[in-house]
């Protein structure tokens, strides 16, 4: 469980390599299935979890202790590997049958008709989810389309939450200093502590940005109006902005920095956007073409937003320095 | 609720005279838009796809295509900014990101 929330969080997330070979489920003979998975250890872990009660072997390829699906787009979960393991496992000596089962999201990365050329083994592709593979064994190695497709319902998105807030929070910190910074330099404050007090103040709507980025659009993803995640994040990322010109009291920012309020509407919404757009490298059904798509777009106006509002920042510091 | 991206902009082509109707695409496609009709391979709806390149490496004929990938968009930007091709690998000027590869 530890473990588990360790992976989740992102500490030492490298480390969850196992060593590659064959693995035993039960007592497997020589009429076991043979089924293969990557060398994470969640990937290994989930297998061998579900495949309790029954005897099967498990072939563990070497993806750099990467999962299958990601393994599989990079090539390590491929068909050299596949092959070159099964002929140094020497699994024809070992079973009397030539059946790899294979997960769905490992096909990317094979070709089946070319493993059985190289090690004489044919490819049936399982479920795409663990959960599903006793069933499938039970009904002949036959797959419902159900069980043929990827899914990314609320629970699947909720549990990269964590991930996304920790990977992003570096930027954010910076953001706080460069606020805290100024609020030191401007003078106005008797102590640090106001000082720190009210350049969190200033942060709130960054914070907001970071949470809509990292935890509200992976969360409410299909609810959000657009395709695009860059929109979605826009969408949600124009209501900190507004409410920082409507109350800008509650936010630290008094009535005369007006160029200062003004550069909140280009940064928030611009941060909340690019925050979620970034989300699409976890999703399940983002395509290359779509992300390009969106980038071709969103990137310019990201740049303009970040430039306009560091000089509206600028301004507002030199203003208050001169006047 | 289903979640749905970009509309037109996959990739995917499929040569309908190169398909022997093995079935491999159908069986390997992650959202199931490509099925299997009168013994040939059919897309149902291409908007779906999410060019993960399964079906292309798996059809024995090389009817189907894609120009395959991940649809991250860290990647995207790596590989703006290194004139390659979007890859998400350490050592790149956007850290790998820990969420997806």
């Amino acid at each position: 469980m530890t473990g588990m929330m360790k992976v989740r969080l992102g500490i030492g997330r490298d480390d969850y390599k196992v060593p590659p070979g064959l693995y035993a489920v039960g007592k497997p003979d020589n009429n076991s299935p043979v089924l293969v998975t990557a060398n994470y250890k969640l990937s290994l872990d989930s297998l061998r979890c579900e495949l309790s009660g029954l005897q099967a072997w498990i072939a563990v390829l070497d993806t750099r202790g990467i999962n299958v699906w990601c393994a599989a787009g990079k090539g390590t979960f491929g068909t050299a590997e596949l092959a070159s393991r099964i002929n140094a496992l020497r699994l024809r000596r070992l079973v009397n049958h030539n059946v790899l089962i294979l997960p769905q999201l490992g096909a990317p990365g094979i070709a089946a008709h070319e493993v059985l050329k190289l090690c004489g083994f044919k490819v049936i592709y399982g479920p795409v989810r663990a959960c599903d593979i006793k069933e499938f064994l039970n009904n002949g190695m036959k797959a419902s389309p159900e069980m043929r497709k990827v899914s990314f319902v609320l629970k699947e998105r909720a549990v990269l939450v964590p991930i996304e807030l920790v990977h992003n929070i570096k930027p954010m910190l910076l953001i706080y200093s460069v606020l805290l910074v100024l609020n030191l330099a401007s003078g106005k404050h008797q102590s640090f502590s106001i000082a720190a007090g009210m350049a969190f103040l200033n942060f709130i709507p960054y914070l907001s940005a970071f949470l809509i980025g990292c935890a509200a659009v992976p969360l409410l993803l299909p609810w959000i109006p657009f395709r695009s995640f860059a929109l979605k994040g826009l969408l949600l990322g124009l209501m900190p902005a507004a409410f920082v010109l409507l109350y800008p009291e509650t936010f630290g920012c008094s009535d005369d920095s007006w160029l200062f309020k003004a550069s909140y509407l280009f940064t928030v919404p611009a941060a909340a956007s690019f925050l979620s757009l970034n989300f699409t490298g976890s999703t399940t059904y983002t395509s290359l073409s779509g992300v390009k798509k969106e980038m071709k777009y969103a990137l310019k106006p990201y740049i303009a937003a970040g430039a306009l509002g560091l000089i509206l920042i600028a301004a507002d510091s030199i203003t208050r320095l001169l006047f | 609720m289903e979640n749905k991206y970009i509309r037109n902009v996959s990739t995917l082509k499929l040569e309908d005279e190169k398909c022997i109707g093995c079935g491999m695409c159908a069986a390997v496609c992650p959202h199931q838009l490509l099925f299997m009709q009168d013994g040939k391979s059919a897309v149902r709806d291409k908007d779906m796809c999410m060019e993960c390149g399964a079906c292309a490496k798996n059809c024995p004929t090389s009817a189907i295509s894609v120009e395959c990938g991940v649809g991250c968009a860290v990647a995207v930007l790596n590989g703006l900014f290194r004139k390659s091709s979007p890859e998400c690998e350490s050592g790149s000027i956007f850290k790998k990101r820990k969420g997806c590869c």
